[in-house]
């Protein structure tokens, strides 16, 4: 019976991680990490994370791009920014955090019906056509497309928005559209480019 | 004379209209005056930057050049939008060379670069523009022996620090202590509410508003105050669903800071969306 191997030689490792997440996140300090786990015991998500956010750093910075891009860490991150206010460092851990996220849905390496992108990905969707975020409608569509059965049990809640006029059944749209698809394209070109 | 351009949010336009209306009546019973953002689109919030930072930035670039062109200071009571407005701008000010095109079209927009306005909290615009003195004359009703645990949440503290304490903010406290409430020491005020979590990964989301319910409770609270549609809709909405799942009772109304104020101020109840909470209200008006 094949042993199964925990280490992973130097040469599979990805060089140029590194650089393209400092691109991505706008933060040159990732290199300096002491690795003094600040940001994992500040996180209120470490806990339910697969490595916590010290590991995620340390990871970036020596090249283990397969766990980090295909980590649950990323998909964690709630954006509360206690990590970044606390880095000795100054490591802005959040943003690095959403550059693993987008580089993650740049190569494909997410799972599909995996429901935080792909909340994130239908709200970006919405935007871009009607500029206004609609939240039943989001919620509608991420449920449709990860848990259709999670709909049912949503409905107590629906009830209680419904009663008390919270639920906005109108989508709403800007006027402008035409302008905001013109920055949208632009920043589309740029990418491309 | 306190003017700002009102950027409400899509959250205020649904779930969170109780924070709209509260709001509104509070800053016109002080006298600051707000005029809405003309035609103003979604920020993006968290989503867009796990997306496409690029566009993150521009979509968020049109509601500040719209904002420049209406020449005053934004005012954006969603945490979300305030943290998301305000990085944008930070990065637009700071890197226009990374985004060149972008900056050509957003100076024609808003008739001037770099954008000389700057994206505001309400609290911080009534603690640093308006003054907790000014407010204090203003207040009209004591709310007695209510015990108000203040929640900060994330985003409005961190990661921009200029304005409270990113750990252990106190303003919100001051603000509330002026309508004779007394808030509590409350030690998770700037602990996490989750999010979007809550819809996403129910397990984690439900957690996490528990631990801030059951501490609200070990302090006695009677009320919990939220700066956040997102924060005030999570410790609300999720409340049957916590009770069940930890078996405990940690029911607790949730307000939006404006309506407490509102009700310090004799706004009538009625104009502070109170009608829009979930959770029953009787005991709480029995005590104010």
């Amino acid at each position: 019976m094949e042993i199964e191997r925990k280490v992973k030689y130097e040469a599979e490792l990805d060089k140029n991680f590194l650089r393209e997440i400092i691109e991505l996140s706008h933060c040159e300090e990732i290199e300096r990490c002491i690795q003094c786990g600040t940001c994992s015991s500040s996180c209120p998500m470490a806990v339910y994370m697969d490595y916590p956010p010290r590991k995620i750093m340390a990871m970036v910075k020596e090249g283990f791009k397969d766990e980090a891009l295909r980590s649950f860490t990323i998909w964690l991150c709630s954006s509360c920014y206690t990590c970044t206010v606390r880095c000795p460092a100054q490591i802005k851990i959040t943003d690095v955090m959403y550059a693993l996220k987008r580089k993650a849905i740049e190569d494909g390496v997410y799972p599909a019906r995996f429901s935080i992108p792909v909340l994130d990905k239908e709200m970006t969707k919405i935007i871009q056509s009607t500029g206004r975020n609609w939240e039943i409608g989001v919620v509608v569509k991420l449920y449709l497309k990860t848990n259709p059965f999670g709909l049912l049990k949503m409905a107590p809640i629906g009830l209680k928005l419904i009663k008390t006029g919270r639920m906005s059944f109108k989508k709403e749209s800007i006027k402008n559209k035409k302008q905001l698809r013109k920055l949208l394209n632009l920043m589309k070109e740029e990418t491309n480019a | 004379m306190h003017e700002y351009t009102y950027y409400p949010g899509c959250s205020i336009k649904g779930t969170a209209k109780h924070y709209d209306e509260s709001l509104i009546s509070t800053f016109n019973a002080l006298g600051i005056k707000m005029k809405e953002l003309e035609d103003w689109n979604c920020c993006g919030a968290t989503a867009y930057f796990s997306v496409d930072d690029k566009m993150a930035i521009a979509i968020s670039g049109r509601n500040i050049a719209l904002a420049q062109k209406q020449g005053k200071d934004i005012v954006a009571p969603c945490a979300g939008c305030y943290l998301t407005l305000r990085k944008s701008l930070e990065f637009l000010n700071d890197n226009p060379d990374k985004v060149e095109n972008l900056i050509r079209e957003l100076a024609i927009i808003g008739g001037e670069f770099p954008f000389n306005i700057k994206v505001r909290h309400p609290l911080e615009v009534l603690i640093n523009d308006y003054g907790l003195d000014k407010i204090k004359e203003k207040i009209k009703k004591n709310l007695g022996d209510l015990r108000i645990a203040c929640y900060y949440g994330c985003q409005v503290v961190r990661p921009f620090t200029d304005f409270d304490d990113p750990d252990y903010p106190t303003s919100l406290d001051k603000l509330m202590e002026l309508t004779g409430a007394t808030p509590v020491d409350y030690s998770p005020k700037t602990r996490c509410c989750g999010g979007s979590l809550t819809g996403t990964l129910e397990e984690v989301g439900l957690r996490l508003n528990y631990i801030l319910l059951r501490e609200a409770k070990k302090k006695n609270a009677d009320v919990i105050v939220t700066l956040c549609p997102l924060c005030q809709f999570n410790l609300e909405i999720y409340q049957d669903k916590i009770v069940k799942k930890y078996g405990e009772d940690i029911r607790v109304p949730i307000f939006y800071f404006t309506q407490i104020l509102g009700l310090a101020l004799d706004i009538p109840i009625k104009e502070l969306g109170f009608s829009r909470s979930v959770i029953p209200l009787n005991e709480f008006f029995a005590r104010v």
